[in-house]
């Protein structure tokens, strides 16, 4: 860990705050291309069947 | 074209909606706002400007979904579309009637409120005069927001979060001009960048408007 | 094979992800290198610039912040200006993945708006004494932040696809027009705190304006900001297109 001296919260936080919010976007991305692969899946399925 | 401006005029009136109600609203937020804030003169004289163009700004936005709204859902609306007058035309004259009933009472009414603000006589006037040429821009902003949101019900809050960035370039140099004229400075400036802004709108939003209209017609 | 040839292959096979069969053939192929190299070089630049870079004389160790602040800000401009761009192509050539990509787009966009200002702010106490100040460029982003939640709250509240894909890009276009005139109105209502732009690529050629020990890794974070940009649009992108042929899918298996 390097020494942040003074800032260490201010430093911290905006790490903290900035790493948050890209795993929760790459989440949200993340999830919603799951869901629509698997339901496109299923139709593709049937219709073939 | 014209007709459509009457019509849109004489019913606004009727429904009683128009006049009285942006008059209404804009009269309510500065009595309220002494109320609020103390009855501080000199305060009062520093905020009120500002003031009356955030109130003039807000009373405008109540009856945007107005425009468009009813003939949207009782056809009014495709039969002028199958009119010879343009779209463009349809979006101007719909704009300049909301202006007329609500744009043009509020700007006449703020330097008779900016008394109650301790508006002087000279500022007063300057607010007037950039009231009237800011405006038009916020009814033709409206409009065209209102054009974009016509097919979503209940679609008034969608409007406002729609309109509000694009209402802030007017709304930054309409308090400007009214500040700078508080303060002695020359006030030329702002009121041309309003003109301007104004202007630009008349000659650009028709044509984005029109688009939107016929999308949501189709 | 001559430059003017390449150009033209290039330009030929990048019409060519019009296609959303094409699209999506060619994003799947890349998509796992796209996030490789995002991996790479966020956290090549990020760990560079929190561990092995020196403290500013005057900001102290705040001036890690500018390893997340300026890639951010950076990617949020250049997502509302692809919003514009692919609406622009999707009125004018009415290619579907356009539109779908400008849709994709606007999610991330708004996530690094809304990192921007959080570290601008934070940054800003300490170093300003105040976490928000009403300065052009902070007003500006918040005006940016509030186009983004209007533009995917217009793609949300209108039922039909195209409908809604021909509405947005409009207001994209119109909202561009307006971003311009908010950004130079700011300028003359309120001369900011904000510093001048600290990072050019010239600027590091010079080290005139950031010294090479910041701007090395600032530069890497730069790619891996936008990295992750690109990879978050070919995966909302690739769901998209997958949400829109599922629902043509749907419509057929009702009608039969």
């Amino acid at each position: 860990m390097p020494e942040l001296g003074k800032y260490a919260t201010e430093v911290a936080s905006a790490y903290g705050v900035t790493f948050l919010l890209l795993v929760i976007v790459s989440i949200f991305y993340w999830q919603k291309s799951r869901i629509f692969k698997r339901r496109l899946l299923a139709v593709e399925m049937r219709k073939d069947a | 074209m014209i007709q459509v401006f009457r019509r849109d005029v004489v019913l606004s009136i009727r429904s009683g909606g128009g006049f009285g109600l942006a008059l209404i609203f804009f009269l309510i937020v500065v009595v309220l706002v002494p109320f609020a804030l103390g009855p501080d003169q000199s305060l009062l004289a520093k905020i009120g400007p500002g003031l009356l163009w955030l109130g003039a700004l807000l009373a405008c936005l109540l009856s945007l979904d107005r425009i468009f709204g009813m003939d949207y859902e009782d056809g009014t609306l495709d039969l002028l579309a199958t009119s010879p007058l343009p779209l463009e035309g349809v979006y101007l004259a719909k704009s300049a009637a909301h202006w007329l009933t609500t744009g043009l009472p509020i700007a006449l009414a703020a330097p008779v409120l900016g008394v109650l603000l301790n508006l002087n006589f000279y500022v007063s006037g300057v607010l007037c005069l950039s009231l009237l040429l800011g405006t038009p821009t916020l009814s033709l902003i409206g409009s065209f927001g209102a054009t974009l949101t016509l097919g979503v019900k209940r679609g008034g809050l969608l409007l406002s979060l729609l309109v509000l960035p694009l209402y802030i370039p007017t709304l930054i140099f309409g308090a400007l001009a009214v500040h700078a004229a508080a303060l002695g400075h020359t006030f030329e400036g702002p009121l041309i960048f309003i003109s301007a802004i104004s202007l630009g709108a008349i000659a650009i939003l028709p044509f984005f408007s029109a688009a939107a209209l016929r999308i949501n017609l189709s | 094979m001559s430059i003017q040839s390449g150009i033209k292959y290039f330009w030929s096979s990048f019409w060519q992800l019009a296609n959303p069969k094409i699209f999506m053939g060619w994003s799947g192929l890349w998509l796992p290198w796209v996030i490789a190299c995002t991996v790479i070089c966020l956290s090549t630049g990020l760990i560079w610039g929190f561990f092995f870079t020196p403290d500013d004389v005057r900001q102290g160790s705040t001036v890690k912040i500018i390893y997340l602040h300026v890639p951010s800000a950076l990617m949020a401009i250049n997502g509302y200006f692809l919003i514009v761009v692919g609406s622009l192509f999707w009125l004018i050539r009415r290619q579907h993945v356009s539109v779908l990509a400008a849709k994709a787009a606007a999610p991330v966009g708004m996530t690094m708006t809304l990192i921007a200002l959080a570290t601008g702010a934070i940054w800003g106490q300490p170093m300003w004494g105040t976490y928000w100040v009403w300065d052009p460029r902070l007003t500006s982003f918040l005006i940016l932040f509030l186009f983004y939640i209007g533009y995917l709250a217009l793609w949300k509240a209108i039922e039909d696809e195209d409908k809604a894909a021909d509405l947005t890009s409009v207001l994209a276009l119109v909202g561009a027009v307006f971003a311009v005139l908010s950004r130079y109105a700011v300028l003359f209502w309120n001369q900011g705190l904000h510093q001048g732009t600290t990072v050019t690529i010239a600027d590091g050629v010079n080290q005139e304006n950031i010294s090479s020990v910041f701007f090395q890794p600032l530069l890497l974070s730069m790619v891996g900001f936008g990295l992750l940009f690109f990879a978050l649009l070919l995966v909302g992108t690739r769901t998209e297109v997958r949400a829109r042929r599922l629902k043509v899918l749907e419509a057929f298996e009702r009608a039969h």
